[in-house]
């Protein structure tokens, strides 16, 4: 069940042996794929050095030309004075680094980029211990109970995004939003008419509520997958030892799991950092522009504003941003996974 | 005594709790749905539409484009995932089972490929689009929301392919089939549930794809997201028509989902979490 093992990638040493062993049985067939028949002939033998590459091939096309080139087509662009006059006319001016003096240079981007951190570190401390709480949940509880959280946690996992971000303004709507209503028969009676998305902060709380209630049942559930590969005894012997709950979670939990919440933690960092359909489909970044995060910022700059070559810089930046925190999350992927 | 059975049922307590706060707007999205306009705009929510209506899917279905738009989601959607499974099978074969320079290479690329900025890079698909006169048209969509489900195929297809034992593809080839014919009568029929949970994932991507269909198809060749997004301001403060065509969109995937959902999760973990 080598796809079971891959759920989570903390395995227990005995498994990791049962593993290695079982990788050394089949590894002499393995070597090089070749036919151990020893023909001398070479044309099967240098068609069997090519076959991966054959397979390959329609791969590494397709990347290189839909997303190497449309990457490289946005750093060319980065450098061009392109807004609509250039594009009607078909004109290609080249300004040098300007589109990124001009931003890096602008408090604009700096806010935004700093509302796109912010955005980011909240919702993902949000979702990562939401997610681990709601896993140890689904571990503690009686088989029907997880089942029906379960189901809840699919659902809102599987609603598509633009469906769950329409729900979301109707949910919170000024005059017949369940949540006003809500809020008003709780007692905070200010709360009745409010219109969430007037205000900056609150159109950001709808926000991140939205992302984190979708991205929590992913979390919860590798965390629940994780949690069943630890032995029980270690439990035992800890509580044995007079453990509490939190220094369980601390001296048992997080050791056995942490390659998988430094992972998901890297996962959801990217995620959320690139997130657009969630903010732009709630309210085009508004009021007055306060909601936009970075690729929000890049497409209104670039596309509703027509500065295409302002909005490559920015896509650029970003990709820059991204392209750092990637490499931090490769480096730890690699350093526990020597075999790809 | 007591207190252990306070102990023992304060989970189920939070679980509640939980389940209301993740199912809420799922059923207050199918809910409303069925709800008379009287009681979708009264002061007081009415959590149960006792006497509903389909009126509100009547008047979303026939909004304008609505077929067109639902053939144009379907087309675009199946085209990319299709495309994606042929390839993606060719490429996680030889990855799975093949050892060769650069496989590793070409595993890095494809987990990095796998969290691609899609999200800004729309401006230069947009004018890769333009240049090659392929606005408003359904065929980059489908090329496109290809490349996007593509890395993730490989990655989960690699996992299903290793996971089926070397020892059956062998014996076939000893009792004298080709490597070819091994894999497609041994291999490949024992795939079927991982080319199923992968292309559901890939079904849902590009289903659910907005940011660029919305910069490259402004005039023509939309896709139910542009739909539902625009209705809202076209249908005003219409919330019945709103959340029925909000239904409309959810329910295909919901559904599928949850028919998936045990290989689902086994498979989008793999793919996910491992890179």
């Amino acid at each position: 069940m080598a796809v079971h093992s891959e759920r989570v990638q903390t395995r227990s040493p005995e498994s990791g042996k049962a593993d290695m062993a079982a990788t050394e049985q089949i590894a002499p067939p393995t070597a090089g794929g070749t036919p151990t028949n020893g023909r001398p002939t070479a044309g099967p033998r240098l068609l069997t050095r090519i076959a991966p590459y054959l397979l390959l091939l329609p791969a590494v096309l397709a990347t290189l030309f839909l997303l190497g080139y449309p990457l490289l087509k946005t750093v060319l662009v980065s450098f061009q004075n392109l807004n609509s006059r250039q594009l009607v006319q078909h004109l290609t001016e080249w300004n040098g680094f300007e589109n990124y003096t001009d931003q890096l240079s602008n408090g604009e981007f700096w806010h935004t980029t700093g509302r796109s951190v912010a955005f980011t570190v909240v919702n993902v401390v949000l979702i990562m211990v939401g997610g681990t709480l709601v896993g140890l949940l689904l571990n503690r509880l009686g088989k029907w109970m997880r089942l029906f959280l379960s189901a809840s946690l699919i659902l809102a996992w599987a609603m598509p995004i633009v469906a769950s971000t329409t729900v979301y303004t109707w949910l919170f709507d000024q005059k017949y939003g369940v949540v006003n209503w809500l809020l008003d028969k709780l007692g905070f009676h200010g709360m009745l008419d409010y219109n969430w998305f007037s205000d900056q902060y609150s159109t950001f709380f709808v926000i991140i509520l939205l992302i984190v209630w979708g991205s929590i049942p992913f979390v919860a559930f590798n965390m629940y997958a994780g949690l069943t590969t630890i032995p029980t005894e270690l439990y035992e012997a800890a509580r044995m030892d007079g453990a509490g709950s939190l220094k369980i979670f601390s001296s048992v939990i997080f050791p056995s799991l942490k390659p998988f919440f430094l992972a998901t933690t890297f996962l959801e960092v990217i995620w959320v950092f690139k997130a657009f359909t969630q903010v732009f489909a709630m309210n085009m970044g508004g009021p007055q522009r306060l909601t936009e995060t970075l690729p929000v910022y890049a497409f209104i700059e670039g596309v509703s504003n027509n500065h295409y070559g302002t909005g490559s810089a920015i896509a650029v930046l970003t990709i820059l941003m991204l392209g750092a925190l990637m490499a931090y999350y490769f480096r730890i992927i690699l350093k526990q996974e020597d075999e790809l | 005594m007591r207190r252990s059975i306070i102990g023992r049922s304060w989970p189920n307590a939070i679980a509640v709790v939980l389940f209301v706060f993740f199912i809420f707007p799922v059923y207050w999205m199918v809910s409303t749905a069925f709800k008379q306009n009287t009681d979708i705009i009264s002061k007081t929510p009415v959590f149960v539409p006792l006497n509903g209506t389909l009126e509100h899917f009547d008047r979303a279905v026939h909004a304008d484009g609505f077929w067109t738009m639902v053939g144009n989601s379907f087309v675009v959607t199946v085209g990319a995932v299709l495309a994606s499974l042929v390839i993606a099978t060719l490429a996680s074969f030889a990855v799975a089972r093949m050892k060769f320079r650069g496989r590793k290479t070409f595993v890095l690329v494809i987990m990095a490929a796998q969290m691609a900025p899609w999200e800004v890079m729309t401006i230069s698909v947009y004018l890769i689009a333009r240049d090659n006169d392929m606005l408003n048209s359904l065929l980059p969509l489908t090329i496109f929301y290809m490349m996007m489900v593509l890395p993730f195929t490989i990655w989960t297809l690699r996992g299903f392919i290793a996971a089926v034992p070397k020892e059956l593809e062998e014996s076939a080839m000893v009792d004298g089939c080709t490597r070819v014919q091994a894999f497609v009568k041994v291999v490949f029929p024992l795939l079927a549930p991982g080319l199923m949970s992968t292309s559901l994932f890939g079904f849902i991507t590009a289903w659910n794809e907005y940011p660029l269909v919305l910069i490259l198809n402004k005039q023509g060749g939309q896709t139910l997201p542009l739909w539902l997004t625009g209705f809202r301001s076209a249908f005003g403060d219409d919330w019945g028509a709103t959340m029925a065509a909000s239904s409309l969109f959810a329910v295909p995937v919901l559904v599928l989902f949850v028919f998936l959902q045990r290989k689902a999760v086994g498979g989008m973990t793999a793919g996910a979490v491992k890179g």
